[in-house]
């Protein structure tokens, strides 16, 4: 067991060579530093002084790959590559263009990230699983066809509707709750509850029509024959069987998001004014901060990485029959 | 009349030339279809469900106005020489030239739909005095005399273009049922009780009512928006209804030209890991695991960012704002479809890896049959109900992910029509006292319609192709 999560570990660092080569080429090669430079100083009438003024502040006063004026190892190490790619693997991520440590930033962030996808995660697997299991147990009826109908309904709806039209019902015209904003501690409650209603509401859709697909696949099987055989009843069959074994896939496709939820979600956050890592990224994007895209683009590869490790070892512990080698 | 002929400048955009092509790409396989039984069964049980084939008929619409709208040519200007022609800058499409005023007629800020007011009070010159009220609009309602006769006019436009809707529909149905009659060799009166009954060998009930209900619709529109802005007009005056027509095909290119990008990269990398195994399965599977863990809104972000600064450092390349805002669109549908085929491809290279132990695969190796015929002849027909399941099941999700994306600002170009930039732009009217709704609900009504006709579209479509889920219904 331990020999296997070593070779997968070993496994993943190819992998944030190949991301960390990838977003290299995105940002330094494809896009040079100069391009880069005249995007945020503002098109046409930039002097050639001012791109090179941006770059020292930056860092990216540099040779990509070799620095040919340097002596001895810092030729190889004084260059764009080395200080803001390479980097990366020490979680290194440099600054911001607001001058903000990239990496303490992620540090306080993570916090009121988690603390919005965690909640929405666990209560949206409780509420999914529950209905699910109601349309597999009135199978076949008409209580079924309409649980998916409204399934699919809840799917086509954009998610940027549910929270516009959740902020705007519940906060705005009924007052209930808080339109946006966070705080620490047992006040950020309030601000907390809209957010992650919202969330799990946007989410039924989908994840409840899965699950569905999930128990009915099992229900199929030899041994719920058998345990309808032997005279169970059928909530039994549904809870003792069904579930059990239905938890499994389930179980397992949810393990690889478990890390990604450090990530936050991009549009809860900006939208609520929380200040986690979605609404950092996306301020990223539309500020064009290059370092921060980047540096986020390596955390969620990593964090995707560390999933799908966690993804093999919750296989082999939930179904002793899989082997791992 | 050669004068009105040579007064337009045909204009292909990139998107519009693929849209065309894949046009005449599904004709072809159509065609290919009609001809093959084997085939044809199981888009004859799609056909078969009243849902899906509900679904199907209000998707087309979509795909007509979508169509019309992707034919762009330029106007000539009035003042040139004929010799040396000079055009318009602005790109208009035959919708356009179809619904005429609607895009013409601009008012001068925000009105409520159905409205003759402005939505905001403005000082008036009534014979020297001045006044705050609000002013008329310039083209809604401009027809009436008083605020007294809008609620008996809209009525009667309403009832008008419902009768001429229903008028329509009952006339095709005249048609289709004396044609169908003829053809089948029964008499009509029959045709008309199997068809009541339910007993023809397609969902005719479910055909008749959602075709009158479109035909309705669209005579109400019509007649309410000859005169009205039937949802009102945004913060330029521009017409909301007209916007969002004209996000239908931004909506449909993204959906379907990403699949387009897609589907070469899945099929080809997929099968050729699943078939050949060994080092070319270890580098195909480490590239997709490699674009797969980065998060794709950011790997998106890049992409646009990238061709932001392309465009804005050759302005040369691009005469027109359409042409600019088009290749933008290309970019995004281009960088969606390489981050969305990891899914399908390690689909199709778990079948392949299935199919290539089968005994026919086997036999045909023994006989020395190539790898190119193997994978043509045996492998890839076999995993084409999966191509095409998931063809129709991301393009819901890729409509979807056009609003977010433009709300995060790496989307289309903010200068072009689409339900994100619609749902974007009135973040801020919904702040505002009095609330300016409905360019939000225009938005979702449209893009609500849209996924959903065709996610039900898509479940008819995969419980036709799927072997596995054939028996539970």
């Amino acid at each position: 067991m331990l020999a296997y999560i070593l070779r997968r570990l070993l496994y993943a660092i190819p992998i944030l060579i190949g991301v960390n080569l990838l977003t290299f080429a995105l940002f330094f090669v494809v896009n040079t530093p100069d391009d880069m430079a005249r995007l945020q100083l503002g098109a046409k009438h930039v002097t050639p002084d001012a791109i090179e003024r941006w770059k020292v502040e930056h860092g990216y006063n540099k040779p990509l790959l070799l620095n040919a004026q340097a002596s001895g190892s810092a030729q190889l190490t004084d260059t764009i590559f080395f200080k803001h790619s390479a980097a990366m693997f020490v979680f290194e991520f440099g600054k911001g263009d607001d001058g903000r440590n990239i990496g303490n930033e992620i540090r306080t962030r993570m916090g009121p990230s988690l603390a919005i996808a965690l909640p929405v995660f666990a209560i949206g697997l409780l509420v999914n699983i529950t209905f699910a299991l109601l349309m597999v147990f009135f199978r076949s009826t008409y209580l079924d066809l309409w649980g998916v109908v409204l399934c699919v309904v809840l799917m086509s709806i954009s998610g940027l509707f549910y929270i516009i039209a959740g902020q705007y019902f519940i906060s705005k015209l009924w007052n209930l709750l808080p339109i946006s904003g966070f705080a620490g501690g047992i006040d950020g409650l309030k601000f907390i509850m809209l957010p992650v209603l919202i969330g799990v509401v946007a989410g039924i859709g989908s994840g409840a029509r899965w699950y569905r697909t999930i128990f009915l696949e099992e229900i199929g099987k030899d041994y719920v024959r058998t345990a309808r055989a032997k005279g169970l009843s059928e909530v039994r069959v549904l809870f003792r069987h069904v579930l059990k074994n239905g938890m499994i896939p389930i179980l397992t496709g949810a393990v690889v998001v478990l890390p990604l939820l450090f990530m936050g979600s991009l549009i809860t956050e900006s939208f609520f004014g929380i200040p986690g890592l979605g609404s950092y990224t996306i301020d990223a994007i539309q500020a064009q901060d290059f370092a921060v895209v980047r540096a986020m683009v390596f955390l969620g590869s990593f964090l995707y990485i560390v999933g799908l490790i966690l993804t093999d070892i919750s296989y082999s512990w939930a179904d002793p029959r899989v082997r791992l080698q | 009349m050669i004068e009105a002929w040579v007064s337009f400048d045909f204009v292909l955009l990139w998107t519009d030339a693929l849209i065309f092509a894949l046009v005449v790409g599904v004709l072809v396989l159509v065609f290919f279809i009609r001809r093959q039984e084997h085939l044809r069964a199981p888009w004859r049980a799609v056909a078969q469900r009243p849902m899906a084939i509900g679904a199907a008929l209000v998707l087309s619409v979509f795909v007509v106005i979508g169509l019309l709208d992707s034919l762009h040519y330029r106007e000539k200007l009035p003042d040139s020489s004929a010799d040396k022609p000079h055009y318009s800058v602005d790109v208009l499409s035959v919708f356009d030239a179809l619904v005429g005023d609607l895009r013409t007629q601009q008012e001068k800020t925000y009105s409520e739909p159905l409205a003759m007011q402005l939505y905001a009070k403005e000082f008036v010159q009534h014979d020297g005095a001045t006044v705050r009220e609000y002013p008329r609009l310039k083209f809604g309602g401009a027809h009436l005399q008083q605020e007294a006769d809008r609620v008996e006019d809209i009525t009667r436009r309403s009832l008008i273009g419902l009768s001429q809707g229903m008028a329509a529909s009952f006339l095709l149905f005249g048609l289709l049922a004396a044609w169908r009659a003829r053809r089948t060799k029964i008499s009509l009166g029959e045709w008309l009780t199997r068809w009541g009954e339910g007993r023809l060998d397609w969902p005719g009930r479910t055909v008749a009512v959602v075709v009158t209900l479109l035909l309705m619709l669209a005579g109400v529109l019509v007649h309410l928006a000859a005169a009205y802005h039937v949802f009102g007009t945004d913060k330029v005056g521009q017409d909301v209804l007209y916007i969002s027509l004209k996000s239908i095909r931004t909506g449909l290119v993204i959906g379907t030209l990403t699949t387009l990008v897609t589907l070469p990269l899945a099929i080809g990398l997929g099968i050729a890991a699943g078939y050949f195994r060994g080092w070319i399965d270890d580098v195909i599977q480490y590239v997709y695991t490699v674009l797969n863990s980065i998060p794709g809104v950011l790997l998106i972000a890049a992409a646009v960012l990238i061709v932001q600064v392309y465009v804005e450092s050759n302005p040369d390349l691009f005469d027109t704002a359409a042409r600019r805002a088009d290749i933008r669109l290309l970019a995004l549908c281009l960088i969606m479809g390489v981050t969305s085929w990891t899914g399908l491809a390690r689909l199709l290279r778990g079948e392949s890896l299935k199919l290539r132990t089968l005994d026919y695969v086997e036999a045909a190796r023994a006989f020395g049959v190539s790898h190119t015929r193997i994978i043509s002849r045996h492998i890839f027909p076999n995993v084409f109900h999966l191509v095409l399941i998931a063809i129709v099941l991301d393009f819901s999700g890729l409509v979807l992910a056009e609003a977010v994306l433009s709300y995060v600002g790496v989307g289309v170009d903010p200068s072009m029509h689409s339900w994100g930039n619609m749902i974007n732009g009135s973040r801020l009217e919904l702040a505002r006292e009095p609330v300016v709704w409905w360019q939000l609900g225009a938005a979702f009504t449209f893009m609500f319609t849209l996924v959903l006709a065709a996610n039900l579209f898509a479940d008819g479509v995969r419980d036709a192709f799927d072997p596995r889920q054939g028996g539970r219904r």
